[in-house]
């Protein structure tokens, strides 16, 4: 009845996140920095190999990076489960996704086929060590709630999203002969649809009302809403391949359904969080909020290429990706980063030196982010880059505002890792004398 | 869902409502408002600790031999989640409110994270482990609020 080694003092050392958490800012200020060097050319299409190159640096460095780091510490707390070997299975995900984002980004800029076949190998490794990690733990926890749910399809999401991203990075490199152009939209769809929205969905549901002291989410969304999806996502797929006018309806059907489904996740959460118990003002929520929005908007504006017989212009496409991917998806994380970095920072200190007056509290962490003059830096920046999808004109002063943003957020979670070392210093020197 | 479960975990929702209006009212200087508001809570956090710390985890270790376990690390949370107490009860009476709105958020983190893992997992296993004897530990948690 009992799990085996049951214990609570399963929480993984501080370096275990917050390597990941220190690295992907520069992946963010590298792709930043790319679109400030390439300027309009690199909005000139969601595939030129520039955009291809920002667009992963972005997935792979910032997003995967902070969302496989936030999982080694959340998991052994939503699910009671000890992470066995953390260190270990923190080098072997973190070092190969760090060397694996560089090559692929190398491999697009430059075109040459090592670098895609370096990439391939270090992904793999990356994404292999942590989706092992991750079945064997989801395997010990017997009674999942929601969030594990959301967690067990983010993974089945994740397995597609990276074979896929196989089999195109093998057919970029000259390798492979496959029907490109359905899987160039599926992979994007699943890792960002998929990977990305079903675990923020997942942990939303038990983190919203978590921190912000809001009602539940309804049962009749939580059970039904994460497997609806992972099924709309399957049947997007088989449409793509099924020929004649049944794909297609079957397709547009789908994602349909898809649309629905993040409009009533948007609707709900912007409803609990505006019925929060808790009224003291947290910047948090408000990037919380400002991807909530973003999202409902990219629901309604990826409504229209369904439509439309005759496709829509590529800016309209460039401005819905950014409105997905550095809007909604980079919003949710960071307010997510925002809470989890100081806490961790606070709770690993105060655990390690209980009686020590000198451990500065979450809010005082906090407070030297400035997040207040973030957010709205961020929304100015988001807010330039999707103009910059209709005028190319703007792309560099996007890229500027997004380097801002990057080295901002780099040097905020640089000052928690500062704490966390002067204080323990100071602790050990006190317990030397 | 267990009917200790459930007890619990009510608590639970109980405590973070009365600690949600006792932080609003110092973020707004309502002082006279805040100290009844926050009494409240303080007593309401206690007294829940206490049915954990008398009645449910002794019960749990006996039941199951888990001794030193999971119980002994929330007995460790409650110790941390004093010491914070404390600090709220001096920067209330001092009428600090920068330093109460700081030490009410790192509460409100740790006593969150501490509730997830009573919700999800050994107020489970206790429900399970303590099927028979759930009668008797709800008269025993509900004497403790008589005696306070």
């Amino acid at each position: 009845m009992i799990p085996i080694g049951l214990s609570f003092q399963q929480a993984p050392p501080i370096s275990v996140p917050f390597r990941f958490f220190l690295t992907a800012p520069l992946f963010l200020l590298a792709a930043a920095a790319l679109l400030f060097a390439q300027g309009p050319d690199l909005m000139a299409s969601r595939h030129s190999a520039a955009a291809l190159a920002a667009t992963h640096l972005l997935t792979l460095g910032f997003t995967s990076m902070i969302m496989c780091g936030a999982l080694l510490q959340l998991l052994p707390v939503l699910g009671g489960v000890p992470l066995a070997h953390p260190v270990r299975v923190a080098w072997l995900v973190h070092a190969p996704l760090v060397a694996g984002t560089i090559c692929l980004a190398m491999a697009f800029m430059s075109g040459h086929a090592l670098f895609f076949h370096l990439a391939l190998g270090f992904l793999s490794m990356a994404f292999g060590c942590f989706g092992l990690w991750l079945v064997g733990a989801l395997r010990k926890i017997r009674e999942g709630g929601a969030s594990i749910q959301g967690m067990r399809a983010a993974l089945a999401a994740l397995t597609v999203t990276v074979a896929f991203g196989l089999i195109l990075a093998a057919a970029r490199s000259g390798g492979l002969a496959i029907p490109y152009v359905p899987l160039s939209a599926l992979h994007p769809l699943w890792g960002l649809g998929g990977w990305t929205t079903l675990l923020i969905l997942g942990l939303a549901y038990q983190l919203i009302p978590m921190f912000q002291l809001t009602a539940h989410y309804p049962v009749r969304m939580t059970s039904r809403l994460i497997p609806a999806l992972f099924l709309l996502l399957t049947g997007k797929t088989l449409g793509a391949f099924v020929p004649g006018s049944a794909g297609q309806a079957l397709s547009i059907a789908a994602s349909l359904g898809l649309v629905a489904g993040n409009l009533w996740f948007a609707a709900v959460t912007w409803q609990l969080l505006s019925r929060r118990r808790r009224k003291v003002p947290d910047t948090t929520l408000q990037f919380w909020r400002l991807g909530i929005g973003l999202l409902a908007l990219s629901a309604c504006m990826a409504l229209l290429p369904e439509l439309m017989d005759d496709g829509l212009p590529e800016s309209w496409l460039l401005m819905l990706g950014v409105c997905v991917l550095p809007g909604f998806i980079l919003c949710v994380i960071q307010g997510m980063l925002y809470k989890i970095v100081p806490f961790l920072t606070w709770f690993h200190l105060q655990s390690a030196y209980p009686g020590l007056g000198i451990v500065p509290n979450v809010r005082d962490i906090h407070a030297r982010f400035h997040a207040d003059r973030q957010l709205a830096l961020l929304a100015v920046a988001i807010a330039t880059l999707a103009a910059s999808s209709w005028f190319p004109q703007l792309a560099r002063v996007a890229g500027l505002l997004w380097m801002i943003h990057a080295a901002w957020l780099e040097i905020n979670v640089l000052q928690a890792a500062h704490i966390f070392r002067r204080v323990h210093r100071v602790a050990r020197m006190r317990t030397a004398h | 869902m267990s009917r200790i479960s459930q007890y619990l975990s009510a608590e639970h929702y109980q405590c973070d409502t009365l600690f949600a209006e006792a932080e609003s009212a110092v973020a707004e200087a309502r002082w006279e408002q805040a100290t009844p508001l926050y009494g409240e809570f303080r007593i309401e956090t206690e007294q829940h600790f206490r049915r954990e710390e008398e009645v449910l985890f002794p019960a749990f270790e006996q039941a199951t031999g888990l001794v030193g376990g999971p119980t002994e690390f929330m007995r460790g949370e409650h110790s941390q989640m004093r010491r914070l107490l404390s600090r709220l009860d001096h920067a209330l009476s001092s009428r600090n409110a920068e330093q109460f709105l700081g030490e009410a958020e790192t509460l409100l983190t740790l006593m969150q994270q501490h509730n997830l893992k009573e919700e999800n997992v050994l107020y489970r296993l206790a429900g399970q482990a303590l099927a028979g004897e759930t009668d008797d530990l709800l008269e025993k948690m509900q004497a403790l609020e008589a005696q306070a």
